[in-house]
């Protein structure tokens, strides 16, 4: 992100801003005109729809046009540190009427026509103003020499002639003033622009409150499944597992039993076998237990239970954490397992030679300029990176454990980002928004069974 | 005595099957999933077949369907059903062709192998063998009406319904066969049944009874 720069307050920085903006502005002026180019596209084409052609028109002009607000979004997000999430709702399905019909309800589409009808309009002349500004104190400063070289062309200041070098030299405050004009006014215009863009660009707030409750709704949903399935698992797993050892055992000992007096050597044969088996099921429920709660993790913690993995793991695993505090149980479980299978992937699939894990806590990041909302603040969250130097590739699939990461996350709104070109290397960041409990050594904060 | 053993765990089907071979069964065919189970009961005709209820591949109630389709076609084959769980349901439902030749059983009760053997061979004379976790869930719905009976009737209506004859269960009660008669005459009058002669129809009537709701 470029903010670090653009936003320090040193002349260096108001300077690098400057002219960041006044290279975005050029593109956004291009953007302006084709916005302007889908305004009228779009009012053609809806008066179409009465005859057939207009529909899949209007479908990819709203489609289209979409791409660009997105691409105004992005410019407005990168280079005037404005947070605007998207506000589209998944493109719609189905039969081709359908999709007009969704579009028609769906308010971001009009909200996107307004958008560009005050773009190629008030915007238009916002970006043509800074640009002209710029443009005239560069022009003014090299006047005089213009008037040197091509006297015969450049002789007229505003309708005032010019015969002699001297009266060419008032170029140079002229290109004084409309620099400062620049700096200041066309500074706080495209600024000014760019809050009024964020309004209309953003969200709305029932839009936003409709996305969260569908995210909701698909997380809880997607967490339900997956403590179902864990739980045929664990079920699945004592069946097959120690109790089928036990009944074994059983038989073992009820045979020897009756072979007591017939056949002593036999008898001990069962019992050896029988003491095996026992050991067995206990390995096994041991496991299975693991699996549930890891007892490492109730007792170290987050850390600890990540170092043990790191022990258990094939590769050398580094792990750096710096947790000022526990998680609330359920959150220390998820991350727990989280990492766990990102380890057994890499472990599988990813032919490296060393793993690193960092576990981190953030709180609040600091302000950034021109956020005026808290409701777009990040909160403190748990931040876990991956990062492995294998052959990278590595994609959420359907169904692969790295999918299985991301749906375990999701319940408690956590994130996961993929970053694994072909070649490696790769890098899974992993956040979960999370409050510590103070109490490095203790339970964890929140009473939640796992 | 031919005996076909469905199990897929490896360690207990080789359990069952010495088990079964030392007690002088002879165990035709071993199965270890549920497809396979009905037809190797039509095509042996066991004189008993000890089934788990879970078999592959969908480790549900396989081997239970196997069984209940099986006798379908030949009512009364003599099938005992081994589980890690007892389910009332399952139990209701392997007794409703009223055939008899039916064993229930918990897995675990094979470890008391003498018993178990006990159990196989009744199942295989066409009578019951239920286990008394079921047996206990049974009286559990019924409570109110058994709780007429003194404890002494309640024990011998329990091991009635496991499907023990009178003289298994004057040897389970330390008591003679007469005394017996006199209880399970009394538990009869008490619940409305009538008394038969026929072990078996008399286990069913007293199942019969129990899986009545209220």
């Amino acid at each position: 992100m470029p903010h670090s720069t653009l936003y320090s307050p040193s002349f260096k920085g108001q300077l690098a801003r400057r002219f960041a903006h006044l290279g975005v502005a050029f593109g956004l002026l291009a953007l302006a005109v084709v916005g302007f180019a889908f305004l009228v596209l779009t009012l053609v084409s809806v008066p179409l729809v009465l005859v057939s052609v207009g529909i899949p028109l209007t479908i990819v002009v709203v489609w289209l046009s979409r791409g660009i607000t997105r691409a105004q979004r992005a410019v407005f997000r990168r280079l005037f540190g404005k947070r605007i999430d998207n506000p589209y709702r998944p493109w719609p399905r189905g039969h081709i009427g359908l999709k007009l019909l969704a579009l028609t309800k769906d308010v971001t589409v009009w909200r996107d026509i307004a958008w560009h009808a005050i773009n190629s309009t008030l915007g238009f002349l916002v970006y043509l103003t800074a640009i002209v500004l710029f443009a005239a104190s560069l022009f003014y400063l090299v006047y005089p020499i213009l008037w040197l070289a091509w006297p015969s062309v450049f002789n007229t200041y505003f309708g005032l002639h010019i015969d002699n070098f001297a009266t060419a030299m008032w170029g140079l405050p002229i290109a004084a003033i409309a620099f400062s004009l620049w700096w200041w006014l066309g500074d706080m215009m495209l600024d000014s622009y760019a809050s009024l863009a964020t309004l209309l660009l953003r969200p709305t707030r029932s839009v936003m409150l409709k996305q969260r409750v569908e995210q909701l709704t698909e997380s809880r949903a997607e967490s339900v499944d997956s403590s179902a399935a864990e739980l045929r698992r664990i079920e699945r797993d004592l069946h097959d597992g120690a109790q089928a050892r036990l009944v074994a055992l059983g038989m073992s000992l009820g045979m020897a039993e009756g072979l007591l007096e017939s056949d002593p050597v036999a008898a001990g044969r069962l019992l050896a076998e029988a003491r095996e088996n026992s050991g067995t099921a206990l390995v096994e429920l041991r496991n299975l237990v693991r699996g549930i709660h890891p007892p490492v993790l109730s007792d170290r913690g987050l850390t600890g239970a990540v170092e043990a993995l790191a022990l258990d793991h094939p590769l050398p695993v580094t792990v750096l954490a710096d947790l000022p505090g526990r998680p609330p149980a359920p959150v220390e479980s998820a991350a727990y397992f989280a990492i766990a299978e990102v380890l057994t992937n890499t472990a599988k699939y990813a032919k490296a030679s060393q793993v690193r894990v960092m576990i981190g806590y953030f709180g609040y990041p600091p302000r950034e300029p021109a956020v005026d909302d808290d409701e777009s603040q990040l909160g403190p969250r748990l931040g876990i990176v991956i990062r492995d130097d294998g052959v990278g590739g590595a994609s959420a699939t359907e169904g692969g454990g790295l999918a299985g990461v991301v749906r375990r996350l999701s319940a408690f709104d956590g994130v996961v980002a993929i970053d694994s070109p072909v070649g490696g290397p790769t890098v899974i960041t992993l956040e979960i928004p999370c409050l510590l409990s103070p109490d490095p050594s203790g339970r964890p904060a929140a009473s939640g069974t796992v | 005595m031919r005996v076909v053993v469905a199990e897929d765990h490896a360690l207990l089907a080789d359990g069952l099957k010495r088990l079964l071979v030392a007690h002088g069964f002879e165990v035709v065919e071993m199965v270890d999933n549920g497809p396979r189970l009905a037809p190797a009961l039509l095509e042996h005709r066991p004189d008993v077949a000890v089934i788990d209820v879970r078999l592959p591949p969908t480790f549900t109630d396989e081997g239970l369907r196997a069984a209940i389709e099986a006798r379908s076609q030949v009512p009364g084959l003599p099938v005992l059903v081994l589980s890690q769980y007892v389910e009332q349901l399952y139990a209701r439902e392997l007794m409703r062709d009223r055939a008899g030749g039916v064993g229930y059983l918990l897995k675990d009760r094979v470890s008391n192998i003498p018993a178990f053997v006990d159990a196989l061979r009744r199942v295989a004379g066409g009578g019951t063998a239920m286990d008394p976790e079921v047996v206990t869930q049974l009286m559990g719905s019924q409570r109110s009406r058994i709780d007429e009976l003194t404890p002494r009737e309640q024990e011998v209506l329990n091991l009635m319904a496991e499907g023990r004859s009178n003289s298994a269960i004057a040897k389970e009660l330390f008591v003679t066969d007469k005394a017996v008669d006199k209880h399970t005459n009394n538990v009869f009058r008490k619940l409305g049944l009538t008394q038969s002669s026929d072990d078996n129809r008399r286990v069913l009537a007293v199942l019969t009874y129990l899986e009545e709701q209220p």
